[in-house]
C-alpha cells in the first residue's frame, strides 16, 4: 500500500479583526496535527463542533493553505506547491459538503452542474462531457432523465447523490466527506453510505470522512482521529479505538453516543461543562477543565502525541498509566 | 384518567396543490410520570401532531379529532382564553432550535419572567427569585450573572438549558419536548437528556420525547410510537420494539442503523418518504416494502391487536415466534 497523504504538524490560525484599532484575535482552529493515510482506505475526523475537523478538510482541499506545518498529497508537496503545480493536485482531491440543499445552485440543470468541472479543467467537446455525465449519473443510481432537472426537483438523498457525481467527475483520488449523512434521514442515510462503499472499491478511492456521529464512523472508517479544540488526541484503527479507547475524552464521547438497544441502557461517563472558547484555550491539556482525570500536570503542561499500545494518545494519564487523579 | 388524550387527530395543510394531509388518524394516550417517545422520519408528520394540541399551527392547518382531551378538559371546545391558561403552564413545549427559540431582543430573565408573571402572577422580586432557582435546576453554571444574558452570548446547550428554565417554571404536568438535543454535540446532548429524564422523575410529569435518533428513543423512552407518513404505523413498549418490531417499516429502520449493522454495507430502505403528489393505494409503506404484495397495494390495512405491537400492517413481522416462546 502506498501513502497518499501525509501531514506533518499542520497548523492553521485565523486573524479575527475586532476593529480598526484593537489588535486582531488569533484563533488557533487546527493546531499540531500529524497523520497518514494508506490509498484506498478511509480515515475518520470525529470531534464536535469547533474541534477543527472542518478546517482540516479545507487545508486537506486546498481551499487554504495551511499557517504552518508540511501536507504531501500524491507525493506532491502541498505546502510549497507553485500555483500552476496546485491547480493540478485539486483535481485529485475533491469534496463533498454536508448540506445537499445549500451545495448544488438552484439555477444550474443537473447535467451542467455535472460538466462544469470537466468545462474548466478538460478540454473534452460538449459530446464527451455529456457522455461522461450521463454515465457518472449512472454510477450513483441516478437516471438519465435526470441530466435536464433541477435540483429542487430532488429528495435530499438524491442530491446528496449529485454532489457525490460531481465530486468523482475529475476521476479524483482523494474525496473528503464532510458530514455527508448527516442532513439525512436514516434510511437514506444508509442508502448513501452504501454508495460511497460501492464507490470506494470500484474506484480504489480514498476517504476522509468527517463525522460527529460515532455509530456511522465506527461502520465507515478504517482509521479514526478524535479531534479536541482543534488538536488531535487520539489516532488509532477504528477497531482498536472502538474497543479500547484511551483517551479521557474518547472514552466521554462513545459513553455518551447514545445506543439504539435499550437492553444496553448503562451510566454513562459524565463530562461536566462545555467546550472552552477557543480564542482563550485552557493552559496544558485543553481537556483538563473537563477531564475527570486531570491534575496539576494536566493543568501546566500540554501533552504531545505519543504511542500508546495499538493508538497514539495525547495524554499525561494514559501516558502515565494513571486511571484516577 | 389519563393527562393526556388523542383520538383520531388528522391536520391537513392548505397548499397552493391541493390539501396535504400532515398527520392521518393520531392515538396518543400519556399518563403522568411516563416517557413516550415519537419516532419518525422528517415529514412523517410528528411535531405536526404535537404542535396542534398546542395550537400553535398557522391558519392554513385544518385540525380535526375526536377527541383532545387534557386532564379531562376537551381542548377542542373550550375557550381561546381557557387554553391560554393550560398551554405554556400546565402543557410546556420545548422546540429544537434552541437559539432560534429564543428572542434575541430580551434577555434570559426577562423571557423566563414573562412567563411567570403571566400564569403565576408573581411580582418582580418574586419572579428574579424563582427564575435563578429554575436556572440553578437546569444545571446552569452562574446563574445570577446569566439572568441578565442576551440569547446570542449563550452557547446551544446553554440556551437549551434556558428553554428547559422557561418550559419548567410552572412546572408543567405535561412536557412536549420536540428533538430537544438534534442541534447539540454528543457529549451535551447526553447531559440534557439526563436533565430533561431527571427532571421528569422527580416532578412526575408526562415527557412526549419527539426525534428521529433510536439511540435517544432506547436510551430515554419507556413506550414508543413509531411514525410514518403522518400514520402511526407501530406502538410498544421500548424494549419489545428494538427485540421485536412489528412492521415492517420499524424493522428495516432499525436494520438501517450502523451501529445495528453487521455486515459491510447496510441494509437500506429503497426509495423516499411519500409526499403530497404521491401517496400510494393501499399500504402507505408498500412501495417500499420488501414484503408488499397485492393486497398491500390495494387495501388499506387495520390496525393489529397488541401482540402484533398495533401495527398499521397486513402481515405483521415476528408474530408466530413471540407466541411460541
Amino acid at each position: 500500500m502506498t501513502t497518499l497523504i501525509e501531514a506533518k504538524g499542520l497548523s492553521r490560525i485565523y486573524e479575527v479583526h475586532r476593529g480598526p484599532f484593537a489588535k486582531p484575535l488569533e484563533l488557533k482552529a487546527l493546531s499540531d496535527a500529524s497523520f497518514t493515510v494508506e490509498a484506498g482506505t478511509t480515515l475518520a475526523v470525529v470531534g464536535e463542533s469547533g474541534c477543527g475537523k472542518s478546517t482540516l478538510a479545507r487545508l486537506l482541499t486546498m481551499i487554504e493553505p495551511a499557517s504552518s506545518g508540511e501536507l504531501t498529497i500524491d507525493g506532491h508537496d502541498v505546502t510549497a506547491g507553485s500555483r500552476r503545480n496546485l491547480k493540478a493536485l485539486r483535481q485529485t482531491v475533491q469534496i463533498i459538503f454536508q448540506n445537499p440543499y445549500g451545495s448544488l445552485n438552484p439555477r444550474q440543470k443537473i447535467g451542467s452542474i455535472l460538466e462544469e468541472p470537466l468545462k474548466i479543467n478538460t478540454s473534452l467537446s460538449a459530446s464527451e462531457r455529456r457522455e461522461r455525465a450521463l454515465k457518472m449519473l449512472r454510477e450513483v443510481g441516478l437516471r438519465p432523465e435526470h441530466y435536464e432537472r433541477y435540483p429542487h426537483m430532488f429528495s435530499g438523498g438524491q442530491r446528496q447523490r449529485v454532489a457525490v457525481a460531481r465530486a468523482l467527475m475529475l476521476e479524483p483520488k482523494i474525496l473528503v466527506l464532510d458530514e455527508p449523512v448527516s442532513a439525512l434521514d436514516v434510511s437514506i442515510q444508509a442508502q448513501i453510505l452504501n454508495l460511497l462503499a460501492d464507490l470506494q472499491d470500484s474506484h480504489g478511492l480514498t476517504y476522509i470522512f468527517i463525522s460527529h456521529d460515532l455509530s456511522v464512523v465506527r461502520h465507515v472508517a478504517d482509521e479514526v482521529m478524535v479531534m479536541y479544540l482543534g488538536r488531535p488526541v487520539e489516532r488509532a484503527s477504528a477497531s482498536e479505538l472502538f474497543a479500547n479507547p484511551r483517551h479521557p475524552y474518547t472514552r466521554a464521547l462513545l459513553s455518551a453516543t447514545p445506543i439504539a438497544d435499550p437492553e444496553r441502557r448503562g451510566d454513562r461517563i459524565r463530562l461536566v461543562g462545555e467546550l472552552p472558547s477557543p480564542f482563550n484555550p485552557p493552559t496544558g491539556c485543553a481537556f483538563h477543565p473537563r477531564c475527570p482525570l486531570a491534575n496539576d500536570r494536566c493543568r501546566r503542561e500540554a501533552p504531545v502525541m505519543k504511542p500508546a499500545g495499538e493508538a497514539v494518545v495525547s495524554c499525561h494519564a494514559v501516558e502515565e498509566g494513571r486511571t484516577s487523579v | 384518567m389519563a393527562l393526556l388524550e388523542i383520538r383520531n387527530l388528522s391536520v391537513s395543510f392548505a397548499t397552493h396543490s391541493g390539501q396535504f394531509l400532515a398527520v392521518d388518524g393520531v392515538d396518543l394516550t400519556v399518563d403522568s410520570g411516563e416517557v413516550v417517545a415519537i419516532v419518525g422520519e422528517s415529514g412523517s408528520g410528528k411535531s405536526v401532531a404535537m404542535l396542534a394540541v398546542m395550537g400553535l399551527l398557522p391558519p392554513t392547518a385544518t385540525v380535526s379529532a375526536d377527541r383532545i382531551m387534557f386532564e379531562g378538559k376537551d381542548l377542542q371546545t373550550i375557550s381561546a382564553a381557557a387554553r391560554r391558561k393550560i398551554i405554556g403552564k400546565d402543557i410546556a413545549m420545548i422546540f429544537q432550535e434552541p437559539i432560534a427559540s429564543l428572542n434575541p431582543c430580551f434577555t434570559v430573565g426577562f423571557q423566563i419572567g414573562e412567563t411567570l408573571r403571566y400564569h403565576l402572577g408573581l411580582d418582580r422580586a418574586a419572579r428574579h427569585k424563582r427564575a435563578i432557582e429554575l436556572l440553578n435546576a437546569v444545571g446552569m453554571p452562574e446563574p445570577e450573572r446569566r439572568l441578565s444574558a442576551f440569547p446570542h452570548q449563550l452557547s446551544g446547550g446553554m440556551s437549551q438549558r434556558v428553554m428547559i428554565a422557561m418550559a419548567m417554571a410552572c412546572e408543567p404536568k405535561l412536557l412536549i419536548a420536540d428533538e430537544p438535543t438534534t442541534a447539540l454535540d454528543v457529549t451535551i446532548q447526553a447531559q440534557i437528556l439526563e436533565l430533561l429524564v431527571s427532571l421528569q422523575k422527580d416532578k412526575g410529569m408526562g415527557l412526549v420525547l419527539i426525534t428521529h435518533d433510536m439511540g435517544v428513543v432506547a436510551e430515554t423512552a419507556e413506550r414508543v410510537v413509531v411514525q410514518y407518513a403522518g400514520q402511526q404505523v407501530e406502538r410498544q413498549a421500548v424494549r419489545p420494539l428494538f427485540r421485536t418490531p412489528h412492521h415492517p417499516y420499524t424493522a428495516a429502520l432499525l436494520a438501517a442503523l450502523p451501529d445495528r449493522a453487521t455486515g459491510d454495507r447496510l441494509p437500506s430502505i429503497p426509495g423516499v418518504v411519500p409526499g403530497q403528489g404521491d401517496r400510494p393505494h393501499g399500504c402507505l409503506f408498500h412501495p417500499r416494502c420488501a414484503y408488499a404484495d397485492d393486497r398491500c397495494r390495494t387495501v388499506v390495512p387495520a390496525r393489529q391487536g397488541p401482540e402484533a405491537g398495533e401495527a398499521l400492517c397486513h402481515y405483521p413481522l415476528n408474530v408466530q415466534t413471540e407466541a411460541a416462546s
